[in-house]
């Protein structure tokens, strides 16, 4: 066990350094406008028409609810990392908007969707809907997490922390790229990439995993802490799982194809 | 392109001019048989032109040239030894608004059989029977068959008009628009009508109404100032089409 001492501050300087650095431009405040950038091409008359100011509004509010994710993940990280009891509460007020904003984004799917909207517009509200669960699922990960820093933050840290704040870059950044995806159809290859990424973040956590045992079989008293941090991975873990299905409902969206449970 | 299945009605290269001006560019289509298919497209994009070339009803108007070949079960319907009646009689037809003649219930649907030969008052009342059965609108009419047709409401009409047409048995139903001019009671009765008739009949239907094409038809066929733009299953034009064209279109942003 480490005491913490110089070098403990010294790691976790090191390891909140490399997170933040990543993660500090907080997230995407991707522009609003329309829907899609490539307006209807023939009969020479471009109509921007109230549909398309609706669902717009549904993609603003939509992309609000990520950015606001995408922070109160990053915020439970940084709570575990710093210590910071604060910042770990913080996520919990958050999570309650982001799940307001989620019921408010059900309220105007559910109106467009009694439009009978078609082909790209319905897939859009479908899929709008689809990622705002799966953010909604997040926020709620986020706060679990920020739960178990608190209980940590009680004792003293037990390592350094390297791989946590790696797999929470690499999930932050799974859920950047997919809503950039979605946000421009030109980026749609950046769904694909999200698919892959979801193998290492696995891989992370079983090392993890195999980490913390040996932490345990080392010495009881770890135990504790070694199954909040279990429990933190596994959070993370399924954040990215989250990720992967916002990927998948992407290409979807852009390709009328369905790419889930797919052997990879 | 929509699950292989016998195509009854197969279209080539079909150009049709009004005069000098070209209505269809060279339509390929194969309709499929004892499905639903539907037409859509913006006015004047060439779907109801198309649509009465299958029973040779732009031979009514004297402008019309036409080019390609169609063929319905095989034979070329626009050749020189194609009895037109005989065709209508296989391939028949229900407008935008309904056209009963003037005479009783039981004599419209009467007539047809009997111009093509049904004499027997037995065999009439049956095919009578069985036609406004088959349009769901027997128990609606059956104590009051020698009232005026006149006297219907326009749901009711309509589905007369379709009695009519199956009175005679025919392979084929052209739709144009059948329940463009009905109230949404209505347009669900004949919606459920054409349900039920594609068991027996290969059925292509008009509209303009894209909910209506997603309810009824088994393939959608997109056009476009003369062209068919995109044929697939109606699943897929509806949630998936291949070309922006047809996306514009059933999204309502153009047409």
């Amino acid at each position: 066990m480490m005491k913490p001492g110089d070098e403990a501050k010294e790691a976790k300087a090191l390891a909140m350094a490399e997170f933040e650095c990543d993660n500090i431009e907080t997230l995407s405040n991707a522009p609003g406008g329309a829907v899609k950038s490539d307006k209807p091409r023939i009969g020479d008359t471009e109509m921007i028409t109230h549909h398309d100011q609706e669902l717009s509004l549904l993609k603003d509010k939509l992309l609000t609810m990520a950015s606001m994710t995408e922070a109160s993940i990053t915020q439970a990280v940084k709570a575990l990392i710093e210590r910071d009891d604060e910042m770990a509460r913080q996520v919990k007020s958050q999570d309650d908007q982001i799940d307001r904003l989620e019921i408010e984004m059900d309220e105007m799917a559910i109106m467009l969707l009694s439009k009978a909207p078609l082909a790209r517009d319905l897939r859009f509200i479908i899929v709008a809907m689809k990622i705002s669960h799966d953010l909604e699922r997040s926020g709620d990960e986020a706060w679990a997490i920020a739960k178990r820093a608190i209980k940590l933050n009680q004792e003293p840290q037990l390592k350094p922390y390297v791989d946590i704040p790696r797999m929470a870059t690499m999930a932050l950044d799974m859920i950047r790229c997919a809503l950039e995806a979605f946000v421009n159809r030109e980026s749609k290859e950046l769904a694909r990439t999200v698919l892959q990424r979801d193998e290492e973040v696995n891989s992370l956590y079983k090392q993890l995993q195999r980490e913390l045992v040996s932490y345990m079989l080392e010495s009881p008293p770890n135990i504790t802490r070694c199954l909040h941090l279990m429990q933190v991975a596994k959070r993370i873990e399924r954040i990215a799982d989250h990720a992967t299905n916002i990927a998948e409902e992407v290409i979807y969206l852009h390709e009328g194809q369905d790419v889930r449970h797919r052997q990879s | 392109m929509p699950e292989p299945t016998n195509a009854l009605i197969e279209t080539r290269d079909l150009r049709l001019y009004y005069g000098s001006t070209l209505a269809l560019k060279g339509v390929n289509i194969d309709i499929p048989e004892k499905k639903v298919t539907a037409f859509i497209g913006p006015s004047g994009c060439g779907k109801s032109t198309l649509l009465r070339c299958y029973n040779r009803m732009n031979d009514l108007i004297d402008s019309v040239r036409i080019e390609g070949s169609i063929k319905i079960a095989g034979q070329d319907i626009n050749s020189k030894d194609v009895d037109v009646i005989e065709l209508r009689k296989q391939v028949g037809m229900v407008f935008q608004k309904s056209n009963p003649f003037p005479k009783s219930i039981y004599e419209n649907v009467a007539y047809a059989p009997r111009l093509h030969g049904t004499r027997n008052k037995g065999d009439l009342d049956a095919i009578v029977e069985e036609s406004l059965r088959g349009a769901a609108l027997w128990d609606e009419v059956k104590d009051r068959l020698g009232s005026s047709a006149m006297g219907l409401s326009g749901g009711q009409q309509q589905r007369l008009c379709i009695a009519r047409a199956i009175a005679i048995k025919p392979q084929i139903l052209l739709m144009d628009e059948p329940a463009s001019a009905l109230d949404p009671i209505a347009t669900a009765r004949i919606e459920e009508l054409v349900q039920e008739l594609k068991t027996n009949y290969t059925i292509v239907i008009v509209t303009h109404n894209m909910q209506q094409a997603t309810r009824i038809s088994d393939c959608t066929a997109f056009f476009y100032l003369g062209e068919m733009v995109e044929f697939d299953s109606t699943k897929k034009i509806f949630t998936n089409p291949s070309k922006q064209q047809t996306e514009d279109y059933v999204t309502g942003r153009f047409g």
